[in-house]
């Protein structure tokens, strides 16, 4: 995979950087502790007497449960304790709405005798070594009552209730009187988070408290809910997650298996480890829920929208109400003066949806811009001229200015860099070495949030800056943003810089999802460091014996690590571990917590969002219906990058996760009991690195200011945004099929009546 | 939890003799061990036996040692130069890993990826269980096979690297109780039939020692092509072998094979057979296409195998004869 990155806008505008560290593509800081395996992830943490649980799996999609023996388990070596609906003590559920304990899963487990999907846990066996427990939970023996489970891929005919979402105008009688109508169904199939870290807990109970070491996007929103389920006060519970081999939204919430380890080993009074087996990811930890989405869009014989109608739905599963927000970019994205967004959930047995990457806008923007391009088409208009013709200048589902947006931008700059004026529109009328390309484009958008979050920085007396926070970093680099805010703030080396993360003994920080951690954290670091250094350059100013004592604290700065009057340079200034030393301090520290842009006046009435652009190019052999994707260009306008590279790493891995969800992943029931029958990693197909298109990343690198004093806003989702439409856009220019149900196939693509290049 | 004994065989003899399961590279039968699919009771790791060279035979054949590696076979001098079907099936299979590890008695003997086959949550398997029925009938078979199929199993051949052995007419050499046997390709893999459960035509406990090919054909061209929905690391939805030559725009000699769509390697004697002596044009080659997939009964998810078969037998035929 070729590719670059850029970022034209890319100055400091900040300013305050004294060694450009914002803004600059730095390694990861915790780079060498992954690449040699020093990285503790939940599953490497060995407590002393450790047991092993494993779950047993509904084997059915949809009954009760007969009859459950595990006398012959019971009996096998090194069995400790089986767990079932029979014999459980109660597992609460946690509070409904609750925003800082949410669980994926209303029920909690073995809550009773029903099975809702096929693999739902059913019993827990616990012994001494994971083979043990795994020989022994494959001999427990389960009898059910089974009815066929409701699986169908199938979503209309829908006779419940329509939810509104967001309406203006009258969109029905202004898309009848328009000129030029597309009335079309999309649909996008279940897909499977599929993180290389399985979920995975070491929950360790000792007296009234438990410790649980999770593999876990939210380690407070975790000690909250576990608090709940357990029935225990929040600070009886700890949970730490130092690092996580990525979640996708799909370890956001925690799931049935950590309340059953907790509960086990508060049984056993010994540390219980359970890793989720990647089938049982297919069932039992979420997945992106299928999606059925109408789109009935209008314009003026010119290209002007004047009617947006999307009709939403997606399933969820028998238990829980997921909605997946499909509509979450339709009613701001476009300038259409009549619009109506509604949404309804369908319920089928599977386990609970949970949020992937780019929720609801993902599946929404495929649905969105694949009609944008048919509109094109019927328009006989260049797409990016559609776009372009129908951009927003304010949010006109509510009235509100953009804090910041630049998808004009980003579509002139996408353009210009994939040489879109050389596209010729007919179908298949463009060539290259023997095969038919295709040339797709798509736009993108995604939420910019800010939440609350406290942190703690500590300047020590061993001259090193720490800083604390029980966030969590899942992968992005978020170790490394707060590395360089305190690098900026006092000017010191990275190598004399700690950041400890994913502990909630720690102050609080967010949840990592929706793209906010970044934005979230930065104003508390960097009001901590402050605060840390003002009580440092407050000793220097009064700790008798240190060359600075007497001078007015205002006029000292911290620069390289040094103290020093801000009329000299650094190097006349002392370092600031030997003002320690002398006032006899191990360290000075500062807190800061900063609030949620939602309550936050200066942004309460602004309507933030990311902007971005994809452009794809397909090759497609029309002899062998083989086709790939060859050429990747994506701009995107996500305010001011603090790290380049690691903002394009999120880039370029959301560009080829579109790519497999274009063309390959599909999570795939068997109707007849339910199992998701491709949940392995050989049958369900994730994009290989063969897949990988060359891949061009530009950020706009546009400050947004209204979001922090960094202009910073977030990079994790909306890489994928755009990049499924875009892919299917190529597809039909290429080939001239349209295909309106994810992913494409060879099957679809054999529709085509070009059959030579 | 299964329990079984592990040696490692010193000699052919010993090996033939031991009565145990043998192991070579272990991805397939490791893998199935872990589903409970496969539970034998006493492993014997053939690895170690002096059955790792490739030697050109004094008739101008090639010997294979059953325990040559996947990769090493693909990267071997003489397989890329006289035998590039087998090369390139090689590499169009599996992941570099797990060819490193793969051995070529190992890869003709892998099992079925049939989803159901591999779950032992699904008693009705006849592969399995023998007589219990076919859950992959009416279940999901988008992957299944269109060719060779019976109303007891539809499930596919798995392998690359014996298609082109079954297009170059190899021989499997086998030695157990009853001393030495060749077995041509054609006659060692069987069909499903009502007995799904017979795969081939090793007696148990038999080992497979070689596997020689004929000498390379003088002037013939090879191709591997294989079609899938990922890039890499897919098993075939349909491939085909092709060994051809021609001479005057006329093909003189040809063989082509077929994998993923058929219950066993696919030998596709009507496409031969319409093709011999014809010109080689896009119109025979279709029709020979037509030929070999006359027979396709395809399932509910797997029409469109049919369609690509056929396309990737003509892709096949006129890169070989280009
Ligand atoms: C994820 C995945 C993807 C794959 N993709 C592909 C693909 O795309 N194309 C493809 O062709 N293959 C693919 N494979 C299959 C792979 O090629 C086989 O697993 C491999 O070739 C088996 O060789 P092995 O030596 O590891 O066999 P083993 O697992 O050691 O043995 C397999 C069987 O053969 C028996 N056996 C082994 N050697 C002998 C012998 N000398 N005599 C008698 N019996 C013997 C064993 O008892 C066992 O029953 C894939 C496998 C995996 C796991
Ligand atoms: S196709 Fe064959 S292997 Fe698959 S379930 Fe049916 S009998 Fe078993």
């Amino acid at each position: 995979m070729a590719s670059t990155t850029s970022s034209p806008n890319g100055t400091s505008p900040n300013g305050t950087s004294p060694h450009g560290i914002i803004g600059r593509p730095v390694s990861r800081i915790d780079g060498p502790l992954k690449t040699t395996g020093a990285a503790q992830y939940a599953a490497d943490f060995h407590l002393t007497g450790t047991v092993h649980a494993v779950p047993v799996q509904a084997t059915v999609g949809n009954g009760t449960i007969r009859s459950l023996d595990v006398s012959a388990a019971r009996s096998m070596p090194g069995v400790l304790d089986v767990l079932h609906h029979g014999n459980i003590e109660r597992i609460y559920r946690a509070v409904p709405n609750d925003p800082s304990a949410t669980v994926s899963e209303t029920r909690p487990p073995f809550e009773d005798n029903r099975i809702y999907y096929w693999g739902q846990y059913v019993a827990l066996v616990v012994a001494e070594t994971l083979e043990q427990a795994t020989a022994a939970a494959a001999a427990v023996q389960v009898e059910y009552s089974a009815e066929t489970p409701s699986v169908n891929g199938e979503l209309e005919p829908f006779a419940g209730k329509w939810h509104t979402v967001s309406s203006r105008g009258k969109v029905d009688d202004a898309f009848a009187a328009a000129a030029v109508q597309v009335d079309q169904t999309y649909v996008t199939p279940v897909e499977t988070h599929n993180p290389i870290e399985l979920h995975s807990t070491v929950a360790s109970w000792v007296g009234d408290s438990v410790t649980f070491y999770e593999s876990t996007q939210g380690v407070v929103n975790h000690r909250n809910a576990m608090a709940q389920i357990l029935g225990v006060p929040r600070e009886n519970v700890t949970v730490v997650t130092r690092f996580l081999g990525s979640g996708f939204g799909g370890k956001l919430f925690p799931w049935s298996h950590c309340a059953l380890a907790a509960v086990a080993s508060r049984r056993l009074q010994r540390p219980v480890k359970l890793v989720v087996t990647r089938t049982m990811m297919f069932s039992n930890v979420g997945h992106r829920p299928l999606t059925e989405q109408r789109f009935r869009i209008a314009a003026s014989a010119d290209g002007k929208l004047v009617a947006l109608r999307q009709d939403a739905l997606n399933h969820t599963s028998m238990v829980d109400d997921f909605d997946e927000g499909c509509g979450e970019a339709t009613p701001y994205l476009y300038s259409v003066p009549n619009l109506t967004v509604t949404s309804a959930l369908v319920q089928r047995n599977v386990g609970s949806p949970a949020p992937m990457r780019g929720p609801g806008a993902v599946p929404g923007l495929f649905a969105m811009e694949s009609a944008m391009d048919e509109l094109a088409v019927a328009l006989k208009m260049d797409p990016v001229e559609l776009r372009l013709k129908n951009d927003a200048t304010i949010d006109e589902s509510n009235g509100q200015k953009f804090s910041s947006r630049h998808l004009r931008e980003c579509l002139e700059t996408g353009s210009a860099k994939f040489g879109w004026s050389r596209r010729t529109p007919g179908v298949g009328s463009m060539r290259r070495d023997g095969k038919v390309l295709g040339w797709g484009m798509a736009a993108a958008s995604w939420g910019a949030y800010r939440f609350g979050c406290s942190t703690t920085v500590e300047l020590g007396a061993d001259g090193k800056a720490r800083a604390r926070c029980a966030t969590q970093d899942v992968g992005t680099g978020l170790y490394t943003i707060f590395a360089q805010v305190l690098s900026e703030k006092t000017g010191l080396p990275f190598e004399r810089i700690e950041v400890l993360l994913g502990d909630t003994t720690m102050p609080e920080g967010p949840l990592s999802g929706g793209s906010w951690s970044t934005a979230t954290v930065l104003p508390a670091v960097a009001g901590a460091a402050d605060n840390a250094i003002a009580s440092l350059l407050q000793i220097a100013a009064s700790t008798p014996g240190t060359p600075l004592n007497g001078v007015d604290a205002k006029t000292l700065r911290l620069t390289e690590g040094r103290i020093h009057r801000s009329t000299d340079a650094p190097a006349q200034g002392v370092p600031f571990e030997s003002v320690l030393a002398a006032a006899r301090l191990n360290g000075v520290s500062g807190d800061s917590t900063s609030g949620s842009a939602f309550e936050d006046p200066k942004t309460k009435a602004l309507s933030m969002h990311s902007f971005g652009a994809q452009f794809v190019e397909v090759e497609w052999e029309p002899e062998i219906a083989r086709l790939r994707v060859s050429r990747v260009v994506t701009v995107i306008d996500a305010g001011r990058i603090i790290n380049p590279r690691a903002g394009a790493n999120q880039i370029k891995g959301a560009v080829v996760m579109g790519v497999g969800m274009a063309l390959l992943e599909e999570t795939v029931y068997d109707p007849r009991n339910g199992q998701p029958i491709n949940g392995n990693l050989a049958d369900y197909l994730m994009a290989t690195s063969p897949d990988c298109p060359e891949i061009d990343v530009t950020f706009l690198d546009y400050p947004d200011y209204a979001l922090n004093s960094y202009g910073a806003r977030g990079i994790g989702e909306i890489g994928l945004a755009g990049v499924a439409p875009a892919i299917a856009s190529a597809v039909y220019h290429a080939t001239g099929v349209r295909v309106r149900k994810l992913p494409v196939r060879i099957e679809d693509l054999l529709q085509s009546e070009i059959r030579e290049a | 939890m299964q329990s079984f004994s592990y040696s490692k065989a010193q000699s052919v003899d010993q090996a033939a003799a031991a009565g145990g399961r043998f192991i070579g590279g272990g991805t397939t039968l490791v893998d199935l061990m872990k589903q409970g699919v496969e539970t034998p009771k006493m492993l014997v790791d053939i690895t170690g036996l002096p059955l790792s060279s490739v030697e050109t035979q004094p008739d101008g054949g090639l010997l294979i040692g059953a325990m040559v590696r996947n990769s090493d076979l693909a990267h071997h001098e003489t397989i890329k130069a006289q035998y590039a079907v087998l090369s390139q099936a090689l590499l169009s299979g599996a992941s570099p890993q797990l060819r490193n590890m793969a051995t070529t008695g190992g890869n003709l003997l892998q099992r079925t990826r049939c989803p159901y086959f591999r779950d032992t949550s699904y008693s009705n398997c006849n592969k399995r269980n023998p007589g219990s029925g076919c859950a992959a009938i009416g279940g999901h078979n988008r992957m299944m096979a269109i060719l060779g199929t019976s109303a007891d199993c539809i499930a596919t051949h798995p392998s690359d690297m014996a298609v082109a052995m079954t297009a170059l007419e190899a021989t499997v050499h086998v030695e157990g109780a009853k001393g030495k046997r060749a077995i041509t390709i054609a006659d060692f893999y069987k069909l499903p039939g009502t007995a799904p459960n017979v795969e081939n035509a090793l007696e148990p406990g038999e080992l497979i020692a070689h596997v020689t090919l004929p000498a390379p054909r003088k002037g013939s061209k090879q191709v591997y092509l294989k079609l899938r929905d990922r890039a890499s690391y897919e098993f075939a939805l349909t491939s085909a072998a092709v060994v051809a030559e021609t001479s005057g725009g006329h093909i003189r000699f040809v063989r082509v094979a077929l994998g993923g769509v058929g219950t066993r390697p696919w030998r596709a004697h009507e496409a031969e057979t319409v093709l011999m002596g014809k010109p080689a044009t896009a119109a025979h080659f279709r029709a020979a296409a037509e030929a070999a997939l006359k027979d396709a009964k395809p399932q509910s998810e797997n029409g469109f195998k049919v369609e690509l078969a056929k396309r990737c037998i003509v892709r096949a035929l006129t890169t070989a004869t280009a």
